[in-house]
């Protein structure tokens, strides 16, 4: 599919989910979409360093957290908008990517995973000893009930789930387009043999730094509505395991090779986990990644798509 | 005099208390094909590294068509024009046979000449490197799907799809037959033939004797012998080092 025609069908997709959801007219519906379109732009983040490069990132809390915690400080220094703070949050989490990403990728596998799992550590010590954006106490967001849009008033969880929606299409043209173009063939070198790719001429470390740091800034970005949507931020919550679990285990369900694999796990996983919310508690959405997880290691290890791939490949033999 | 294509100076390289390369000195002419070797860990491996930016060199220098390597890294080299293949081959799994060598054209071809090579452009590069090993027909299908004797060639199209100046070829013949030999002895002759030097590191004395103009050999990290084939070969040092 071209990229024009791409484009146009995710903005009409998007277009329809909105509408659909007025449709239904339920708060709830708001709130729980905004929480798995959130776990869509985190698990395609993931899924540019994670799936593209194949360095495994559990630091994802870490990111997510930054761009929520950069919401606080500017929303107490300069009371800028939400749209602004997202790009605020993105920039601010891109640059600690890039950081990142030059003092940890000379290492690689296990060891650059248990650095990122590091960098999420040190970040929260600096959050709770950090009283300005509410330190271990944590900082209260007072949410408006609505928001003017052109004249019209709109229940403001309506507009954090149209902004997460925005962010949700950004992400994935953004992965999409990635994927397919010459920055992405150098990201699949690689993931498959970085020696072989330094040999053919691919700059590897300026093409990690780049995942890195557009992988942190769409973390960020997911993370700068979060106070609003919360109302109460805490480290506890900012920093909490299921993002880090979530973000790796959504995409290694959906599939790591393609834009789609991080899309397919997060709208799977996140759609469980807001029924297990409601029907039973959210307690054990922790749990069902796990099971999920194993489960898929074993009889999917490529993810989903890889497996209707390799139906389909046998179909067509 | 013809100016030096590739000019090692004192090379040396530890690791740890093992010095793996001892101060080796060796020039490479524009279009020289030259033969490496030496028993296993006598540093052939280790040279290939630091020439290749895999492994920078303690001591001494490497200089490639006048330019000092040293410090740079193995992609950089490869944009400069050297260019190898692995003892192992290293496809990339993911992608298909032709995409393997769309790789260096989009990166190191394009790095050199700061141009952009157009789509079709780009396809008839690759089908012209894998006609030249004979993978052509086999340009969809994945690394995996190959036979050891056409990974070999991969790894080949692929080191030339770079469009180097000098070609390290490090074992590409190991563990293949006679006809497979001489199949791969004919490909490195073909691009030697179209100006590329080649340096040949092998274990196969044939396949070495039939192809170097010049045969070098390194003993426990030191170079011992430089000079025409059939009288290196005959060298008692060297004798003595192979046979014991």
């Amino acid at each position: 599919m071209q990229s024009r025609t791409f484009i146009l069908a995710v903005l009409a997709v998007a277009a329809a989910c909105f509408a659909a959801a007025q449709l239904v007219s339920n708060d709830y519906l708001f709130f729980a979409g905004y929480t798995v379109l959130q776990f869509i732009v985190l698990a395609t983040a993931w899924n540019i360093l994670g799936g593209y490069c194949g360095y495994v990132n559990f630091g994802s809390a870490a990111f997510f957290a930054l761009g929520a915690y950069s919401t606080v400080f500017f929303h107490k220094t300069f009371q800028m908008p939400i749209p602004l703070l997202i790009l605020v949050g993105g920039l601010v989490s891109g640059i600690v990517g890039l950081g990142m990403g030059y003092l940890t990728l000379r290492l690689r596998g296990s060891f650059f995973a248990i650095a990122t799992l590091a960098l999420a550590v040190v970040l929260q010590t600096l959050i709770v000893n950090w009283d300005y954006v509410g330190g271990s106490r944590g900082a209260y967001i007072i949410r408006p009930n609505t928001i003017s849009i052109v004249g019209r008033e709109v229940p403001y969880i309506e507009y954090l789930f149209f902004l997460m929606l925005a962010l949700a299409v950004v992400a994935i043209i953004t992965a999409r387009t990635v994927e397919r173009s010459r920055l992405g063939f150098g990201f699949a070198t690689i993931r498959d043999d970085e020696l072989a790719a330094e040999a053919s001429g691919v700059p590897t470390l300026r093409l990690k730094l780049i995942a890195t740091t557009l992988s942190g800034a769409l973390m960020g970005m997911a993370g700068a509505p979060f106070p609003y949507y919360i109302g109460f931020l805490q480290p506890q919550s900012a920093f909490a395991l299921d993002y880090a679990v979530n973000s790796i285990a959504m995409p290694m369900i959906g599939g790591t090779g393609s834009w789609i694999g991080p899309l397919v796990g997060a709208i799977l996983l996140g759609t469980i986990q807001q029924v297990a919310t409601v029907t039973i508690s959210s307690a054990v959405n922790v749990l069902i990644v796990g099971v999920l997880l194993v489960a898929f290691v074993i009889i999917a290890p490529n993810g989903l798509v890889g497996l209707v791939q390799d139906l389909m490949r046998k179909k067509s033999r | 005099m013809t100016a030096s294509l590739l000019q090692i100076d004192q090379v040396g390289k530890r690791f740890g208390g093992f010095v793996a390369l001892d101060g080796i000195n060796l020039n490479v002419a524009p279009g020289e094909r030259l033969g490496l070797i030496g028993p296993n860990g006598s540093g052939k491996s280790t040279l290939v590294n630091c020439i290749c930016g895999t492994l920078q060199n303690e001591t001494g220098s490497v200089t490639f068509d006048g330019r000092k390597l040293d410090g740079l890294a193995a992609h950089q080299r490869t944009i400069l024009g050297l260019s190898r293949s692995f003892q192992l081959p290293r496809p990339f799994h993911s992608m298909s046979v032709a995409d393997n060598l769309r790789i260096p054209l989009l990166y190191a071809v394009k790095a050199r000449s700061g141009s952009h090579l157009a789509a079709d452009e780009l396809n008839k590069h690759c089908v012209e490197y894998l006609r030249l090993v004979g993978l052509d027909h086999k340009a969809s299908r994945r690394p995996r799907d190959l036979t050891q004797v056409e990974m070999r060639k991969l790894e080949l199209a692929r080191a030339m799809a770079a469009e180097p100046k000098l070609l390290i070829a490090d074992e590409a013949m190991a563990g293949l037959s006679h006809s497979e030999i001489e199949d791969i002895l004919k490909l490195l002759m073909e691009l030697n033939a179209r100006g590329i030097t080649i340096i040949m590191i092998e274990h196969i004395m044939s396949a070495v004797m039939s192809f170097s103009q010049r045969l070098v050999v390194l003993v426990s990290g030191r170079k011992i012998a430089d000079g025409d084939p059939a009288e290196v070969v005959r060298n008692p040092e060297v004798e003595k080092a192979y046979l014991g």
